[in-house]
């Protein structure tokens, strides 16, 4: 290194610019990570207690399965949003706003509906400390629920960033909750699989 | 306003007011020092109630004076009952490892001095941050709450075993709100623990400044960051497993306590459910714990031998991948703990061998130490004292890890005091020893001023030989079978063993109270030490590059830019022997 470098040299304003979006994107996907590993948690301890021999099969109401279709969609909407938001040369995320909405739509139909899936179950006498199936059913969708409410918030702020005057919706925040969004997804999809073959 | 490139040049507007600055402060220096003070909190507190256990297992009738006015029902008089010393004996434990062990060094250190070495302004998420902080403040509180209400703190241990931790009140004292604010706390420290991770990981991968690779990090800052990798999947474990036993405790499910169970001539009304299957998810948790709270230690104090060596280790690289795979291993050895549990024989061999294992590349680090420390001229001081202390702890706590990682051995030895000599030697003394050591060598930069020497070495020298007459005799007593847990050793085989419990307890006194010594050092010189300089200990790395205290955007409005490894020294730099990482000058061989 030649000894006539200035020290402190400011680099241009990109570079700490990128280093923030980048970490936007890095904490989500950490997140998922530590997600993953909190219901890989929830499974190993279903796979213990499936050993001891009070296992009682569970049906779980229909409705669940339309709830799961609304999920599935609602990650289409959001990709229809990208899709509308990068049609310019610059991401606009106002144009990306009606799907954006309809996306925030139908996650409050899934926890809705799954709201009718605990009652319709809790109309059948399946409570929470019913049976060890009914605690892991229970266990699973609330906490999954709640998880989702989180992306539901992010929307929520998103929709509120772009709408407001003073607001400034970054895209890496757009970037950011479309991934933790489609991550709810394959995660119910999991819990579906795991709910209809152990549970 | 969709512009993605265009982002403020800061993170956050400078702090204003008194709330914005001290109480909630989005600043990651005064969030490590809230930490920091929480552990300080923790810390004492912890103390003293081992005070309080290893007063009462030597003179058994004796009053503590004041006991009986905070506990009536567990401690009448002031004479602590077998129940309240079990009682005394969990919050110990759970004070010590989770907001000690896990906040001082990671959380306290980590996220004043992380930013700092990488050269960032801010963490990642200071919001993010500075809710960590207030969950980990509310945990704190919600655990110490225990204390106050009637049923009193549980029983159960730290590790807060099922059944026993699951059944409720008729399981004995503490179990029923006790235990629930036990688990409460627990659950809020794991989210706690999870934001703060997040955000080491995230502003060590994408917010370091220009030069900085990966591989020109100082050590520490590189421990913090497989900590926090570690943390992040260990209290994603322990965030489930506290839930599932909330809902034992107060929904009526059946995830830990098993059918049939009888209590206090009660049969509890749940069904099938697996203790065991508690001993697992918290040992997932409970055995990486062990590296979230020596690994920030281990880079601390390697970092603090360097300056004072005044040349590098042997290989730094050698050091952080041997660092990284302590930490790949840490999640294959929980089954150590479970050993006698009842479970099946071959799985204890198969826990055993990854154990043992792990002694390659911790030894692989300690020969490091030792090999860089041969023939160095090593300068002494408060924090290098305490660096040398460590590695001294954690040779001589992890070669009792050998024994213990055998199930044959363990079998004898599980559940006495020999366990308990190895893990707070390896685990508690060690880091504590890694956050004194950070503490002399960055209170300068924190504070701006210099703390006394003189009564740093006194410090020293009372804790490093007060430590060992705590804890080695921990060892002969688990060797001839004292069993850990027991208030009073009144079995004829124990009592022979009283004069060293008394040494033990007088040992204890002693260094307990030495370390008040490092109190009074620390407020006195927060006020009226000698002013610091910018770099006091003439070090190469970015937090030595700024004022001391630094200012509220760490580099002014400046970004450092790295041009060399971490440990430049040993070589002819325009300042000395040293050249920083920030300087433009050529290295030229010393």
């Amino acid at each position: 290194m030649a000894s006539t470098v200035v020290q402190h040299v400011a680099p241009p304003a990109l570079a700490e610019g990128h280093g923030r979006e980048r970490a936007t994107r890095s904490g989500i996907w950490v997140a998922i990570f530590a997600i993953t590993m909190s219901f890989a948690a929830f499974t190993s301890a279903l796979m213990v207690r499936q050993g001891s021999g009070d296992w009682k099969h569970i049906v779980p109401p229909p409705v669940i399965y339309l709830n799961t279709v609304a999920l599935l969609i609602s990650s289409i909407t959001l990709e229809r949003a990208r899709n509308q938001a990068t049609r310019g040369s610059r991401p606009q995320l106002r144009n990306g706003l009606p799907w954006i909405v309809v996306t925030f739509v139908l996650g409050l139909v899934f926890v809705l509906g799954q709201y009718l899936v605990w009652r319709q179950l809790a109309a059948q006498g399946l409570y929470l400390a019913t049976t060890s199936n009914s605690s892991f059913f229970y266990v699973f969708t609330v906490m999954h629920a709640l998880h989702l409410l989180g992306g539901i918030v992010a929307l929520t702020y998103l929709i509120a960033q772009i709408t407001s005057r003073q607001g400034r919706p970054r895209w890496s925040l757009f970037e950011g909750a479309a991934t933790y969004w489609h991550f709810m997804g394959v995660l119910w999809l999991y819990l579906l699989f795991v709910i209809s073959t152990r549970l | 306003m969709e512009d993605a490139a265009v982002q403020p040049a800061q993170v956050h507007a400078p702090p204003e007011g008194f709330i914005r600055k001290f109480v909630f402060s989005l600043d990651h220096k005064m969030i490590g020092k809230q930490y920091y003070g929480l552990a300080l909190m923790a810390v004492f507190t912890g103390m003293v109630l081992s005070w309080f256990m290893r007063f009462h297992l030597v003179w058994p009738d004796a009053k503590i004076p004041g006991l009986g006015a905070i506990a009536p029902t567990g401690a009448p008089g002031g004479v602590i009952t077998p129940e309240y010393y079990l009682s005394l004996l969990t919050m110990h434990g759970t004070l010590m490892v989770f907001f000690v062990l896990t906040n001082a060094p990671f959380a306290g250190f980590g996220n004043y001095f992380l930013p700092i070495q990488i050269g960032a302004e801010d963490m990642a998420f200071p919001r993010f941050n500075m809710m960590s902080f207030w969950t980990t403040l509310l945990a704190f509180i919600v655990l110490v709450l225990a204390f106050f209400i009637p049923d009193g703190p549980p029983i159960s241990g730290w590790t807060a075993y099922a059944p026993l931790s699951a059944v409720g009140k008729d399981a004995g004292p503490g179990l029923g709100w006790g235990q629930n604010l036990w688990a409460m706390s627990i659950a809020l420290f794991c989210v706690g623990q999870l934001l703060g991770s997040l955000n080491f990981i995230a502003t060590t991968l994408d917010l370091r400044a220009k030069g900085m690779t990966l591989m020109r990090m100082p050590i520490c800052t590189w421990a913090w960051f497989i900590t926090s990798c570690i943390g992040l999947l260990a209290f994603a474990v322990l965030l489930p497993a506290c839930l599932l036993l909330l809902l034992d405790r107060m929904a009526g499910t059946s995830f830990f306590i098993p059918s049939g169970l009888v209590v206090s001539d009660r049969l509890q009304n749940h069904a099938g459910g697996s203790p065991l299957l508690w001993q697992h998810l918290f040992w997932f948790f409970g055995h990486p714990e062990v590296y979230i709270a020596i690994l920030p230690a281990v880079g601390i104090v390697s970092h603090v031998l360097i300056t004072s060596m005044r040349k590098p280790l042997l290989s730094a690289k050698v050091m952080i991948y041997s660092m990284m795979s302590i930490g790949f291993l840490s999640w294959m050895v929980w089954g150590h703990h479970m050993f006698v549990s009842g479970m099946n024989p071959f799985s204890s061999l198969l826990f055993s061998f990854p154990t043992l294992t792990i002694t390659i590349p911790a030894t692989i680090i300690t020969l490091i130490w030792l090999g860089s420390l041969f023939g160095a001229n090593i300068q002494i001081n408060s924090a290098s004292l305490f660096a040398l202390g460590f590695v001294s702890m954690f040779v001589s706590g992890g070669v009792t890890g050998f024994f213990l990682a055998q199930p044959s051995i363990d079998i004898y030895l599980h559940a006495t005091y020999f366990v308990v000599g190895h893990f707070h030697m390896v685990m508690g003394v060690a880091a504590i020893f890694g956050i004194l050591s950070g503490t002399y060598f960055w209170f300068p930069k924190m504070s701006g001023r210099m703390m006394n020497e003189t009564l740093g070495q006194i410090h020293f020298w009372i804790t490093f030989v007060g430590t060992y007459c705590i804890f080695m005799p921990f060892h002969y007593l688990g060797l001839v079978g004292n069993v850990r847990r027991y208030s009073s050793f009144v079995d004829d085989f124990m009592a022979p063993l009283m004069p060293v419990h008394k040494f033990i307890s007088i040992a204890a006194f002693i260094t307990g109270a030495a370390q008040l010594i490092f109190l009074y050092n620390l407020i006195h010189s927060r006020f009226r030490g000698k002013i610091a300089p910018e770099n006091p200990w003439n070090a190469t790395s970015l937090e030595w590059s700024i004022p001391s205290p630094p200012p509220w955007n760490n580099f002014g409005d400046k970004h450092p830019i790295v041009f060399h490894d971490p440990y430049q020294y040993g070589v002819k730099g325009s300042k000395g022997d040293f050249v920083m990482q920030d300087s433009p000058e050529q290295v030229v061989g010393g």
